[in-house]
């Protein structure tokens, strides 16, 4: 396997990893020292606290990263991979556990179909190669949430192997500054999940909760291809998407249903791969990446002094941001792997090999399964971009959010408004209050169809810009309204008579002589003046990418507005 | 023939039996109440005209390694004694369906691993042979003045409690299960009919196992009929169990042969061992001259790796044995210790209390064989030996042979104080030295009683069918059987007031009302 060796970033953008560290070179310096990365990252992962600009030593190459990852997905399944038991989180312990789970004597697995075409769906959404025989193998150790003693998983010839996972990451400040890099997937298997042990510290006791024993998951082994924390959490993100596009999982990290542990070495660029080790229960993206940075630049540090490194597991202490030694896996595990006796080997077929007169419920057709698979999030970003006219970024962002591209394409279905407006819109305006109030698309109080409706008030021009924004304000305090009927009750037409019109400018500037004098375009405008002090009346033949300035919310940020208009504005307006 | 008799009268007088037999030491819990409560349903049935086919009113007994709902499913083990299961084997669950009478679960060697049907924690199983009255007059015959009750005779294993239930006339059928020969072995002992089915023909869910890929539940009966109508109720796909076949399975009935020169029987000459009793050698030509004379081919062939067998099935026996016995935590259901120092400190002191030295010593080997270090060494050498000893039968039968005949022991039972002269795995490596090769390859193999040593001790000869062709094995059994005559076991002496009971020895002469 080739090392993924360092991409040098070009000579003079040392720092560019300032933003985003990736792919970029890692350097000496202790992992407490802080940068002020100045503007906050597109995604939550992205600042690198620890990693200090510091110049390496004359003629010392600079420390390369590797970073692998191994990911449990729990798959969504009404039941367990081997037994009937229903599958459903958080319910009441053992309450569903069936005799197979709870490893009976004499009790025998049967697989689930469900999770073998979900396995199928997720190899085949990641380029892999779908085995068509895979074998099922029983992983020994004694552990009390374990309780038949072994897991059965697919050691030897799992279900799909040999694929690649496409992620984008920003590389420079600029959002649009974004490459794309590939992990490859080692490969895909099936395996049984784990009860749970809840410790009583202070009883001394350990309670064990079988429900989760025996889901079945996908375990997807990530080359080393990563070299950092950012890579990693964005490659985490992606393989999310896809799962959560697919169906086959859930993939929520906090609930559980996505778990990664990453093996982490570092070594010179030429020199071969260092010791690795392994950080343990990362459940969530932002862990995942902070642990990594730690890991890397504390293995840095150790090898920098002198020291080194084992080969041991560790886990990543949250609240104090670092990674400490596990204990509990004293000498050498050796998991006595053997095939499972009680399954017969795992047949896929394709429409080529599927044999004649087969009973559908009993075979597994791979073409088939190919036929349904919905559209991928790289996919669904390229139509976004090119259907719409979005920058990538911004598909980006639609996909991330939970909910929100359903909202957007809704938004899209029921108003005339060009897509781009619907964009800024759904984007800034809406997006912004949700993250404003840390609510989920799911909680916004403003449907898909009032958005709609204000929007093609909007682009009728029957309201302006500003008014627009009103409007949506009133919208989220969910009175029950519409927009055409708040536009009513608070006069936000736009006034169509030129002479009414004119009359109107001539008092609003004979009343505020001072914001007269001041020229358009050197930094305040009149608009921006007579916002701050709030007057009734507002002359705007504002530029939005100005509008920040005037202490409006940054994410109220418009399209250009393309005429003159007045407003009435009722004080409370601006927020 | 009795004249008819009512479910509930034939439950009694087993049950009547099973008392008397008690120091037999074949079952280990009987069922008196659950048998009696499904004799009277059995018996409503009859009276509405509502039979459920040929089992229904017949009292069976299950080895005590089928799960039972409801009843203590012990293995012989101190891991498991208490335990209770809460749902029944598929198998045992086929066998209530059809309205078969659960008279007990009968004893063995502890979880299955043994040869003798000595080392449960309830005792030895006894041959009823010991006390029948062909073997007393040899002995006297042979003068021999050792206190009698002392010199009685092993079962052979592990299902010798099975293999005595059904000899001395305590049921119609038992299930045993067959991993290496459990079943054959003490059928040919106890001059019972020992049928091990095609791995896959028959459901193991619910059966606790020894080795997944080699264990069958067997039948155990007093005629080759019998073993065939048991066989029609529990062959079939089980959804539970994925190892067992798809295609529908027709009822298995058994047309009387009366024309064997189409049939091809094969003798392997690597079964002529220097161990072979003469006695038992003696038979096993007679019964291939006795298929000569009457007009089949008769063949020497050869199953070259045969030899390698039982060293085979070590490492494969052990290994999964070390896998299938990790479950036995002490957490989930039976045996825990005392200990509560930490959790690793209970696993051990549980196994430690709950396994007998041949489980241990088994699950350490087994342990030892998986090791990584060690795994293609032995493991993957120990399965590329099993594909080749199952070559060899694929090899034989490919060549025109219809059915292998075999002898199924070295030699009839001996008694207890001979047998415990040598430990558990040497005895389990002799005995299963005619019988294990066919569990490697999944082949349907049959012990029939031939006749009686010159100690008046039943000697059984085997005979080996191809994959799924039980049918066909049962047949050529059958026919063996209606030749050889084998005598009634004469238990009179122990048993006088239930005489009646000894002729009435096969289903098809119970005539239920």
């Amino acid at each position: 396997m080739a090392a993924p060796m360092l991409r040098w970033c070009c000579p003079g953008r040392r720092f560019a990893f300032a933003r985003v560290g990736c792919g970029s070179c890692h350097r000496r310096g202790p992992p407490t020292g802080s940068t002020s990365n100045g503007k906050r990252g597109q995604s939550s992962v992205a600042q690198q606290p620890h990693i200090t600009a510091q110049k390496p030593r004359k003629g010392e190459p600079e420390w390369a990263a590797v970073v692998g990852l191994e990911i449990h997905a729990q798959i969504a399944s009404n039941s367990k991979l081997f037994s009937g038991s229903q599958v459903c989180f958080a319910a009441p312990p053992n309450s569903l556990v069936s005799f197979f789970d709870a490893s009976l004597p004499g009790t025998l697995p049967v697989l689930n179909r469900r999770c073998v075409e979900a396995a199928v769906m997720t190899g085949l959404a990641l380029d892999c190669h779908i085995n068509r025989k895979s074998l099922f193998d029983r992983k020994h150790y004694f552990y009390a949430d374990l309780p038949a003693g072994y897991q059965i998983t697919q050691q030897r010839l799992p279900i799909a192997v040999n694929g690649s996972l496409a992620y984008s990451v920003y590389v420079g400040r600029k959002p649009s500054q974004m490459v794309t890099r590939t992990v490859r997937v080692k490969q895909i298997q099936l395996e049984q999940d784990s009860g749970k042990s809840l410790h009583d510290d202070l009883r001394s006791q350990t309670l064990i909760d079988l429900n989760r024993a025996g889901i079945g998951l996908l375990e997807l082994v990530l080359e080393p291809d990563m070299s950092c924390g950012e890579e990693a959490a964005t490659a985490v993100r992606e393989l999310q998407l896809i799962l959560q596009a697919l169906g086959t999982s859930q993939a929520n990290m906090a609930e559980g249903q996505l778990r990664v542990d990453a093996n982490i070495s570092v070594h010179r660029p030429g020199e071969p791969l260092g010791i690795r080790t392994e950080v343990k229960n990362l459940n969530s993206a932002r862990f995942l990446a902070k642990a990594i940075d730690y890991e890397i630049q504390r293995q840095i540090n150790e090898l920098e002094n002198g020291g080194e490194i084992l080969n041991e597991t560790r886990s990543f202490d949250f609240k104090l941001g670092c990674t400490v030694p596990m204990r509990d896996k004293e000498g050498k595990q050796d998991y006595r792997f053997m095939p499972e006796p009680n399954l017969p080997p795992l047949l896929l077929y394709d429409s080529g090999s599927l044999p004649s007169g087969a009973d559908p419920q009993q075979v597994i057709n791979i073409d088939q399964l190919r036929e349904r698979l919905p559209e991928l999030p790289r996919v669904t970003r390229q139509r976004l971009v090119q259907q719409y006219g979005m920058l990538p970024e911004h598909s980006c962002v639609l996909l991330n959010e939970v909910g929100l591209l359903e909202f957007f394409q809704n938004v899209i279905k029921e108003t005339r408004a060009e897509p781009k407006k619907v964009t800024s819109w759904v984007l800034n305006t809406f997006l912004g209050f949700l993250k404003q109030q840390n609510l989920a698309v799911s909680e916004s109080p403003v449907t898909p169809s009032a958005l709609a409706e204000l929007l093609d008030l909007l682009d009728r021009k029957a309201i302006s810009a500003p008014a627009a924004k009103q409007v949506f304000e009133e919208l989220w305090r969910n009175e029950g309204k519409t927009p055409a009927q708040i536009v009513a009750e608070k006069k936000l037409e736009l006034l169509q008579d030129p002479e009414a019109l004119e009359q109107l400018c001539r008092s609003t500037l004979e009343a505020h002589p001072d914001v007269v004098g001041i020229p358009a375009g050197r930094g305040r405008h009149a608009g921006a003046v007579a916002s701050g002090r709030r007057p009734p009346l507002l002359l705007s033949p504002c530029s939005p990418a100005e509008l920040p300035d005037n202490g409006w919310p940054g994410f109220i940020r418009d399209p250009p507005i393309n005429f003159v208009s007045f407003q009435l504005k009722s004080r409370d307006a601006i927020r | 023939d009795l004249g008819q008799i009512t479910p509930t009268e034939l439950c009694q007088r087993c049950l009547s039996l099973i008392k008397k037999t008690k120091f037999l030491n074949a079952y280990i819990t009987v069922s008196e109440e659950v048998a009696l409560k499904q004799a009277e349903e059995s018996e409503k049935r009859y009276k509405k005209g509502h039979s459920l086919g040929d089992l229904d009113g017949i009292p069976i007994a299950v080895k005590d390694n089928f799960s039972t709902s409801g009843i203590e499913t012990t293995c012989a083990s101190n891991m498991l004694k208490g335990y209770v299961p809460p749902y029944n084997a598929t198998v045992v669950q086929k066998l209530l369906d059809q309205g078969a009478l659960l008279m007990g679960k009968t004893n063995l060697d502890e979880f299955a691993m043994g040869s003798g049907s000595t080392d449960g924690i309830f005792g030895p199983v006894k041959n009823p042979w010991s006390y029948s009255k062909q073997y007393r007059e040899k002995r006297k015959q042979n003068s021999h003045s050792e206190n009698e009750d002392s010199n009685w005779l092993i079962t052979g294993g592990s299902s010798g409690g099975s293999a005595a239930a059904v000899s001395a006339f305590t049921c119609f059928a038992a299930l045993g299960s067959d991993t290496g020969g459990s079943t054959r072995n003490p059928a040919a002992h106890c001059g019972v009919v020992g049928l091990k089915p095609s791995y896959g023909l028959v459901s193991r869910h619910g059966l606790i196992p020894l080795v997944n890929s080699m264990d069958v539940p067997g039948i155990l009966t007093r005629c080759v009929d019998d073993a065939a109508t048991v066989l029609g109720v529990l062959a079939g796909h089980d959804p539970k169990d994925s190892t067992t076949i798809q295609d529908p399975v027709k009822p298995f009935t058994l047309p009387s042969l009366t024309d064997v020169s189409k049939l091809c029987i094969g003798i392997p000459k690597e079964y002529l061992t220097p161990e072979l009793s003469s006695e038992v050698q003696s038979l096993w030509s007679k019964a291939a001259n006795l298929f000569e004379s009457e007009g089949a081919k008769v063949t020497e062939v050869s199953l070259p790796h045969t030899s390698y067998s039982i060293v085979c099935y070590h490492v494969l026996c052990t290994s999964e044995v070390a896998s299938n016995m990790a479950r036995f935590d002490g957490l989930e259901y039976g045996h825990r210790c005392d200990s509560d120092v930490s959790t690793e400190a209970m696993y051990a002191a549980t196994r430690r209390e709950g396994f007998n030295d041949v489980v241990r010593g088994r699950i350490l080997s087994g342990n030892f064989f998986l090791l990584k270090e060690n795994y293609e060494n032995y493991f993957v050498k120990a399965q590329k030996v099993r594909r080749l000893i199952a070559n060899d039968f694929v090899n034989v039968f490919n060549s025109g042979v219809d059915v292998l005949l075999t002898p199924t022991t070295l030699s009839e039972a001996v008694p207890y104080t001979e047998f415990i002269k040598e430990d558990n795995r040497t005895r389990s490596a002799q005995d299963d030295i005619f019988t294990q090769a066919v569990n490697m390859a999944g082949l349907p193999a049959v012990s029939v009683p031939v006749a009686l040593s010159s100690q008046g001790l039943p000697i059984g000869l085997q005979f080996i069918g191809r994959a799924f062709c039980d049918q066909q094995l049962l047949i050529v059994a059958k026919w063996f059987e209606k030749q050889v005559q084998f005598p009634v076991i004469q238990l009179q002496e122990l048993m006088d007031d239930c005489s009646s009971v000894f002729e009435n020895e096969k289903l098809a002469s119970v005539s239920l009302k």
